[in-house]
């Protein structure tokens, strides 16, 4: 530490900045809590994400357990879940709020919360070359707003009758009726209000992000020179933008429904032979408003993992990303496509086949510029001088998961076939693994890469490839099993299954995944220790461990309030300027002029000279 | 530190970074980006009037099912029909009994309209840096701001209160006005729409209004004169054209469709 204290502490003096002075006259709280460093609100929401990934986690393994055990009695449960667990058996209201509430946490609050909050807040202003985000103050807003709906959430998980239990796409009538199930009680109503909350955080990042992108790129840093971690951000803070204030409005619809007495999504129904007053509403409509926002929402889980995927390849094959404008087009083209395909959710709602055709075909071509990213990817890293760093092997194993569940997705997508894989484990393996898996493989690959950046320290590769190998292997062995099982017509959702002879043959099949299950979960506390304990102990990182070239590695190993102690960088050439031919060293960092790299520019890149 | 030392420039395009591509401060593209956000939620709820609409008979489609000798001349209230907005939307504050079709929503579009030429007017003396002008013209809007929602508070009153003649229902009951639950003027979700959208365009006049008183104190104070631009007064003044053209596509759909 002292040699890199003694350098910050000389750019200091001869500094001609008003932005770092400041730092060290902030209380605690303005630096830590209520902090408006968008890289201390980075780790509030990396931290908060592992605080819902391990909640969420948690849910599964209790729900795999009875699944994979449906005779077993579990009375070592009962100290810890009350009357959720009697005489050792699982309350099936309590198995339906389990599914769901592991849903929820997983997509809203780790995988669009805990990855967009962390990365597009840590990485935006650090790789356009900006003090910080544009608002700063919108910014720690966010957090905030996000904080309440988490306590809202978790709130919902002590209830008497439980949180919400009508799954995480909470479809009316079931959600809407609090006298259907003890979930669509109290459950329901602190959901609706968390994500409606968790929404508002939301549009406070996402417009942020955007602006940001736009305004604040440093001297030199046009659109077709920013990192495609960049490029994803933005694009994901696009989709949110769009996308979720359509829940929005679906949720205070619901609310008034469940509250209020009107009839937006609810037609003639009687609960229990009583005859309600609701009157002229459609069910159907919430569907289309909820998938809206939700297919999009999945392209929010995924994109970020793109561009951070794209980066750690990249740099760690020490080769140009391959094809580099097409990676931008590929995922502006899924962008742009995620908001037609909603209806594909919704094959055996009773709509219009000549419809469904129309939303297939288009679900469809989704896999040409899926096809384009991942032949990129594979060709950056082919005859690579690749580093098998922890977050390249997560990078790579991100890659193997999104084939493996986007192959799956063309199945899916067919309207014919959807008829019969619908609702059965088919599809849960299909998006656990191109969205769950490759996801979380993206944002661990994520965590390791940056890490450095964010603690000043690294993390230990060792745990770190023991952690990799057990999820990537549990992964498959979790999921694969789960195609098999969809095929033969073995539905989600159920909480008994052993009534129906045609299941009964997947008992085994059914352990062995909840075996594989528990011990991915019970792996993931490799990644906390090594993750805590490196935060405090772990190996002084250096300015640019990776030898890369994004902006973010020429800061100090810790970057203080406005990121960079003199003027801010300037940017000369693209970010991926690895192994070029002539050049000292295998990477150019993108603020090095082409003045100095005589020897291997190219011949168009004298005229900059 | 890696910061090199050049003599050579980098690209200085529109689109070079160091710049503002659009020409418009952070906070300004903040608000577009909000509305355009904003436009998708009332999308969706005019969506959903739209659906909720199309599966309700018109009263024409009503009557043509029915045998020739049952149909009615006149337009009446009922639940089998969506109501013609007309024969709810005629009543105005002072004259009862009237039967003047739209006329009391025209004139809140008229006030609301009025206020957009306000509120540009604010704006362009801010750019001017005319501080009692900005003064004027943000009171105006908020006058007329104001006398929107106090138009509309009389509007819902009279919507829930109903008139005499009332419906009959089935079992030869009647009910006057409408709530949440029970509308006089036809199915329940007739009202039920014309509460929430109306009411969370309200709410955004609302917190337009609130808006600018804040931007209005800051103008006595002289806070945005010292700042050396108006430039609050133009984002609460793209706020509140978009609430305005909300406002355009409601009427549209409520009354007029």
């Amino acid at each position: 530490m002292s040699s890199t204290d003694i350098s910050l502490h000389n750019d200091v003096h001869s500094g001609h900045d008003e932005h770092h002075d400041d730092h060290h006259d902030q209380s605690f709280i303005e630096k830590y809590i209520f902090s408006q460093d968008h890289k201390v609100i980075a780790k509030q929401f990396l931290f908060a994400g592992i605080f819902w990934a391990i909640i969420g986690g948690t849910l599964s393994s209790l729900f795999r357990m009875q699944l994979g055990f449906p005779e077993a009695t579990f009375t070592f449960l009962e100290p810890l879940l009350g009357k959720w667990v009697e005489g050792g058996k699982l309350d099936p209201n309590f198995y339906l709020a389990l599914v769901t509430m592991h849903g929820t946490i997983m997509v809203f609050f780790v995988l669009t919360a805990g990855l967009s909050g962390t990365f597009s807040n840590f990485l935006i202003p650090l790789q356009l070359g900006a003090r910080d985000m544009a608002s700063g103050f919108m910014n720690m807003l966010s957090f905030w707003f996000f904080f309440i709906a988490s306590i809202i959430m978790f709130y919902s998980l002590f209830l008497e009758t439980g949180p919400a239990a009508g799954g995480w796409t909470v479809y009316p009538p079931l959600s809407a009726l609090p006298q259907a199930i003890p979930g669509s009680g109290a459950g329901m109503t602190l959901w609706l209000v968390s994500m409606a909350i968790f929404i508002v955080s939301q549009l406070l990042g996402g417009v942020n992000y955007i602006t940001t992108v736009i305004n604040l790129r440093t001297r030199g840093m046009s659109m077709a020179k920013m990192p495609l971690t960049i490029w994803a951000f933005f694009l994901t803070a696009v989709l949110g933008l769009l996308a979720f204030p359509v829940l929005f409005s679906a949720a205070l619809l619901l609310i008034f429904d469940r509250s209020f007495g009107t009839s937006f999504f609810l037609s003639d129904i009687y609960v229990a032979g009583e005859a309600l007053t609701h009157t002229g509403g459609s069910p159907i409509l919430f569907q289309h408003l909820f998938w809206f926002l939700g297919h999009p929402e999945v392209y929010i889980v995924i994109l970020p993992t793109f561009g951070i995927v794209s980066e750690v390849i990249s740099t760690c094959a020490r080769k140009p990303i391959f094809g580099y404008r097409a990676m931008i087009g590929s995922m502006l083209g899924i962008a742009l496509l995620s908001f037609v395909v909603w209806a594909h959710h919704m094959f055996v709602s009773g709509m219009n086949p000549f419809l469904g055709s129309v939303f297939m075909f288009l679900t469809l071509i989704i896999a040409v510029p899926s096809a384009v990213k991942v032949f990129n990817w594979i060709a950056t890293i082919w005859r690579g001088n690749i580093n098998f760093t922890p977050a390249m092997l997560y990078s790579i194993a991100f890659v193997s998961l999104f084939i493996s569940g986007g192959v799956t997705g063309i199945i899916l997508g067919n309207s014919a076939l959807d008829i019969q894989l619908h609702d059965t484990y088919f599809v849960v393996a299909h998006f656990h693994l191109v969205m769950g898996s490759a996801a979380f493989f993206g944002m661990f690959a994520g965590v390791y890469h940056w890490f450095p950046k964010m603690f000043g320290r690294m993390m230990d590769e060792k745990l770190g490839y023991v952690h990799f190998w057990i999820t990537f292997i549990c992964a498959y062995l979790i999921f694969m099993p789960m195609h098999y099982m969809g095929i033969a017509g073995f539905p989600r959702r159920y909480y008994t299954w052993t009534g129906f002879d045609t299941f009964s043959t997947f008992l085994d099949m059914n352990s062995f995944i909840t075996i594989a299950a528990i011990v991915v979960f019970v792996g993931q506390f490799i990644f906390l220790f090594n993750f805590f304990y490196s935060i405090f102990r772990g190996r002084r990182a250096t300015e640019n461990p990776w030898k890369s070239n994004t902006l973010e590695w020429t800061t100090p190993v810790n970057p203080g309030h406005g990121n960079w102690p003199g003027p801010l960088p300037v940017v000369y050439r693209w970010p991926y300027d690895y192994s070029k031919p002539g050049a000292q060293e295998d990477f150019i960092p993108q603020n090095v002029p082409f003045s100095q790299t005589a020897s291997s520019n190219l011949p168009h890149e004298r005229d900059f000279e | 530190m890696s910061q090199t030392t050049t003599f050579e420039q980098p690209k200085t395009g529109t689109w070079d970074g160091g710049n503002e591509p659009f020409k418009a401060s952070y906070g300004k593209l903040m608000m577009w980006f909000f509305l355009l956000s904003d436009a998708f939620t009332f999308g969706a709820f005019l969506t959903t009037y739209g659906l909720a609409r199309h599966r309700h008979r018109s009263f024409e489609e009503a009557q043509a099912l029915l045998p020739e000798a049952q149909r009615l001349q006149e337009f009446e209230f009922s639940t089998q029909w969506w109501p013609i907005p007309e024969k709810v939307f005629n009543a105005f504050p002072g004259f009862h009994g009237v039967d003047w079709p739209l006329a009391f929503v025209a004139l809140m579009t008229m006030i609301l309209i009025l206020s957009s030429v306000t509120m540009v007017l604010a704006v362009e003396a801010g750019h001017r840096m005319d501080k009692k002008d900005v003064q004027k013209w943000l009171l105006w809007t908020i006058l007329f701001g104001s006398m929107f929602l106090g138009c509309q508070a009389w509007e819902w009153t009279h919507f829930i209160a109903g008139d005499e003649t009332g419906m009959t229902l089935a079992d030869g009951s009647k009910i006057y006005g409408a709530n949440l639950i029970v509308n006089q003027y036809g199915p329940p979700l007739f009202a039920d729409l014309f509460f929430f959208i109306t009411g969370f365009h309200g709410t955004h006049v609302l917190s337009g209004v609130v808006l600018l008183i804040l931007i209005f104190i800051n103008t006595v104070n002289g806070v945005y004169h010292r700042r050396g631009h108006y430039e609050m007064v133009e984002k609460v003044g793209l706020y509140w054209h978009f609430v305005d053209l909300v406002w355009v596509f409601v009427f549209t759909f409520f009354y007029l469709v």
